[in-house]
């Protein structure tokens, strides 16, 4: 699914012009991304989590002729699934039939 | 399994880093919807930001990828059952195969933060 594939479904569900619910997703990838940019974290409950790695440089090298070359330190941002979406996903498999879960037999 | 990792106390922060200064939160996504781009009320604003992101969570629990050009992708990847180990006891357990969902950041977004 593609941002303009939301959009249309965004636009479906709520009965919003198109351009309005274009407007709204943007508005909320931009926001995350001028918080990321700020070094900020994200939390979206029932989502998940963003936040921003430090990678130091290192020696790396080009994979196409093996020359070492210097990667410059880097700002990243990692995502870490919710709890209740790393379920859903895991558990989904297509269907609304949620899986049984595990027992954990703790004394 | 390996989200057993022992939790800090969570009035000491893990890694105090620059990030520490503010979380932004589905609250200040719904502050910015409401002020930017208008024409609802604070309460349709929430209502609509949350219908975006259950429309992303039903997608991916469809195992349904999701592409969001200049932001990055949203990976749903199936992953088979390996054999792992229990970081306290050493103990060897069968990790079984399940669907884990990943993030790419794209090209715009890393050029945005090492810009």
């Amino acid at each position: 699914m593609t941002k303009s594939d939301l959009i249309e479904l965004v636009s479906n569900r709520l009965h919003l012009p198109k351009g309005k619910a274009e407007s709204i997703v943007n508005c909320i990838f931009d926001s995350m991304e001028e918080s990321l940019r700020k070094g900020e974290r994200i939390e979206i409950r029932g989502f998940g989590s963003f936040e921003i790695r430090h990678y130091k440089s290192y020696e790396g090298r080009n994979p196409r002729t093996g020359d070492p070359v210097e990667v410059q330190p880097k700002r990243l941002p990692f995502f870490k699934v919710g709890k209740d979406l790393k379920e859903r996903v895991n558990d989904g498999d297509g269907t609304d039939k949620p899986a049984p879960k595990p027992a954990t037999a703790t004394g | 399994m390996s989200e057993k990792s022992p939790k800090p106390s969570p009035r000491l922060p893990a890694e105090p880093t620059e990030s520490d200064h503010h979380t932004m939160t589905k609250a200040d996504i719904v502050e910015n919807v409401y002020e930017r781009v208008g024409g609802f009320s604070k309460k349709e604003a929430a209502d609509i930001v949350e219908v975006v992101f259950d429309t992303i969570k039903e997608t991916l629990e469809r195992g349904e990828k999701i592409k969001i050009s200049g932001f990055g992708n949203f990976v749903v990847r199936d992953k088979n059952s390996r054999v792992g180990r229990n970081p306290q006891t050493g103990q060897e357990i069968t990790i079984s195969a399940r669907r884990v969902l990943t993030f790419k950041p794209s090209q715009v977004l890393k050029n945005v933060l090492n810009g």
